[in-house]
């Protein structure tokens, strides 16, 4: 994942709402990972959310920016460009308003079979075992947005000491519930996949459950706490 | 005769694969969750109005032909996008019109000649598990269809309710969403620029416009990967802080050639994103055999809108026919109903109603 945009920032002001194609808005409010920026997307997408506009399909939020897709036979680009752009005017006022996330707490037993890679990262750290759960389970992660798979989290947070290459070879399958860590990012893996991430430990919680209406376990803009356990009693 | 709620098919043979798809499954992308659904959308539509369907429901998408099954009941339904060579119990079949299967009948798909995927609409429609709102199978996240792996032999798949006028022999003579695409192995794609063009120098975007791109076969669902010229970056990069993507959202990577997005696209990706296809272009991409020739044209999103307003409104307004055109016999004291008409290469029967197939044998009158 890019630490920062291809071109500077300079020849452009955020934010700025753009098409993506006859049925889409972008709207970019910045270029970069940054918490404050992630704050503003999820406070704009709660509050476009709520507005329920006839025409919007539905929201995707990420890091920076929040692509709004929308049915072209309602409205025209022109209309839903302006009534897009009174959000991003009042957008102090919206993050403001914004409450606080919500916590999603995972119990996780570190190391043995659930984290194979625990040592290796200890050992990568110079510090104990010990530490690295405590310093992992030390900090509420940001969830800067979900991608890759259903219901996969792009935390930030991880405390830098504990950053660690991926595996040269990755596994061929990592169980679902699987915590790793992948240079400075960390992560849990909602189902079982393939993945080169150092495995440090797992949580018995199912993270995303298709029969359910809300499906995911972790939700955008929450921020996710893991707590360790000895076992997954 | 309405079909039951327990009709299905069963799978003889599933050919390279075959899906189940719908429009696609909408609302959980900031979830993660794929949308999927079928890639040429239009033949999909089509099938499904052809044999009396809502637009929602589910049907088969075939890559490349090679499905094969056995009706369990009286069935009716179409088959549309690329012409597979299909025949019922032996008999040719032609596309783009509604046919009854009887129970027990063999309905079997060669392979396509040119295009990438057939599409089968089958009256009261695929009627696997609703995941998510929608039935669509995505491989990747092993979710919707039959256990959202592709059709497998001896499967068998269930038949929604018949809600149709029950009607076969049906056509809409009206609809061509691709007649603007003369030469399907040279497409003209309509993109708007965009969202992130900016990121591209003059050069870049000039070469993108102008060049003829190659479709490789490193290509699927996911997307096209094309081959061609070069894109010229403003900086020399070509990532960007992950952002959504859409349907036809065309991407550049690190070797500065595009690739198209389609239905089976991850929700966001980390690529600058140079132009996005017109909606109504997108169907034709799914059809777009790897060697296919690509330019693309810029157009503004109004006139892109303007094209989707137009197509939805030709398709709405386009009206059903029936192809045959029967007289009424009197036999035996009983009067029926009986026409044939020739359908492309392909002859039908129309039988008190009901549209069969029928070989050049029993075309010919008896001497």
């Amino acid at each position: 994942m890019p630490e920062s945009a291809a071109s500077d920032d300079q020849t452009r002001t955020y934010p700025r709402l753009v098409p993506a194609g006859d049925s889409a808005i972008l709207i970019e409010l910045g270029s970069q990972i940054d918490p404050d920026i992630n704050t503003q997307v999820f406070a704009l997408t709660n509050s476009v959310e709520a507005a329920e506009i006839a025409a919007v399909v539905e929201l995707i939020p990420t890091y920076r920016s929040l692509l709004v897709s929308y049915d072209p036979i309602i409205s025209k680009y022109d209309e839903m460009r302006d009534r897009l752009g009174r959000f991003v005017t009042e957008l102090e006022a919206i993050v403001e308003a914004a409450g606080e996330s919500r916590i999603v707490e995972l119990p996780v037993v570190y190391g043995g079979e659930d984290g194979p890679g625990l040592e290796s990262v200890a050992e990568h750290a110079g510090v104990s075992i010990k530490e690295v759960i405590d310093i992992h389970s030390g900090v509420d992660y940001r969830v800067y947005m979900i991608g890759f798979a259903p219901g996969f989290p792009y935390l930030g947070g991880l405390d830098q000491r504990i950053a660690t290459p991926r595996l040269k070879t990755p596994r061929i399958s990592v169980p679902a519930g699987s915590v790793g860590i992948a240079e400075s990012q960390t992560g849990v893996y909602p189902n079982a996949s393939p993945g080169g991430w150092q495995l440090i430990g797992r949580t018995a919680s199912v993270l995303f459950d298709v029969t359910k209406s809300s499906p995911s376990l972790i939700t955008p803009g929450s921020k996710v706490r893991f707590v360790p356990v000895q076992s997954h009693d | 005769m309405t079909s039951p709620a327990d009709n299905s098919f069963r799978v003889v043979q599933p050919g390279p694969m075959t899906l189940v798809q719908d429009r696609g499954r909408y609302g959980f992308q900031q979830l993660g969750v794929s949308v999927g659904g079928a890639v040429d959308i239009d033949s999909l539509d089509l099938g499904n109005r052809l044999v009396g369907n809502e637009q929602s429901v589910a049907a088969l998408e075939i890559l490349l032909g090679g499905l094969e099954i056995k009706f369990a009941r009286r069935t009716i339904f179409a088959l549309t996008g690329a012409d597979a060579n299909a025949t019922l119990d032996g008999v040719p079949l032609a596309v783009n019109i509604s046919y009854i299967a009887h129970a027990e009948s063999h309905l079997a798909l060669g392979m396509v000649s040119e295009g990438l995927r057939a599409y089968l609409a089958i009256d009261g429609g695929v009627s696997t598990p609703e995941i998510l709102n929608s039935r669509s199978t995505h491989i990747a996240s092993k979710i919707g269809g039959v256990d959202g792996r592709p059709l497998a032999v001896d499967d068998v798949v269930n038949i929604g309710e018949s809600n149709s006028s029950n009607a076969s022999g049906l056509v809409l003579p009206d609809y061509d969403p691709q007649s603007s695409s003369s030469d399907p192995q040279n497409l003209m794609v309509r993109v708007v620029l965009g969202p992130q063009d900016d990121e591209f120098s003059e050069a870049g975007i000039q070469e993108f416009l102008s060049a003829t791109y190659t479709v490789t076969d490193q290509s699927n669902r996911q997307g096209l990967r094309l081959d061609g010229p070069e894109i010229e970056s403003k900086s020399g990069r070509y990532d960007i802080v992950s952002d959504a993507v859409v349907n036809g959202s065309i991407q550049v990577p690190g070797d500065a050639k595009p690739i198209i997005l389609l239905a089976d696209r991850q929700t966001t990706g980390g690529y600058a994103k140079i132009a996005t296809v017109a909606t109504v272009d997108l169907p034709k991409l799914g059809q777009a055999s790897p060697g296919t020739s690509i330019s693309f044209s810029a157009i503004s999103v109004e006139e892109s809108q303007q094209l989707l307003a137009d197509r939805t409104e030709q398709f709405a307004v386009a009206q059903i026919h029936k192809l045959v055109d029967p007289i009424s016999l009197g036999v035996d004291g009983e009067y029926v109903s009986v026409g044939v008409a020739d359908n492309g290469e392909v002859k039908i029967a129309d039988v008190d109603g009901e549209t069969y197939p029928v070989s050049i044998d029993e075309y010919t009158p008896a001497e």
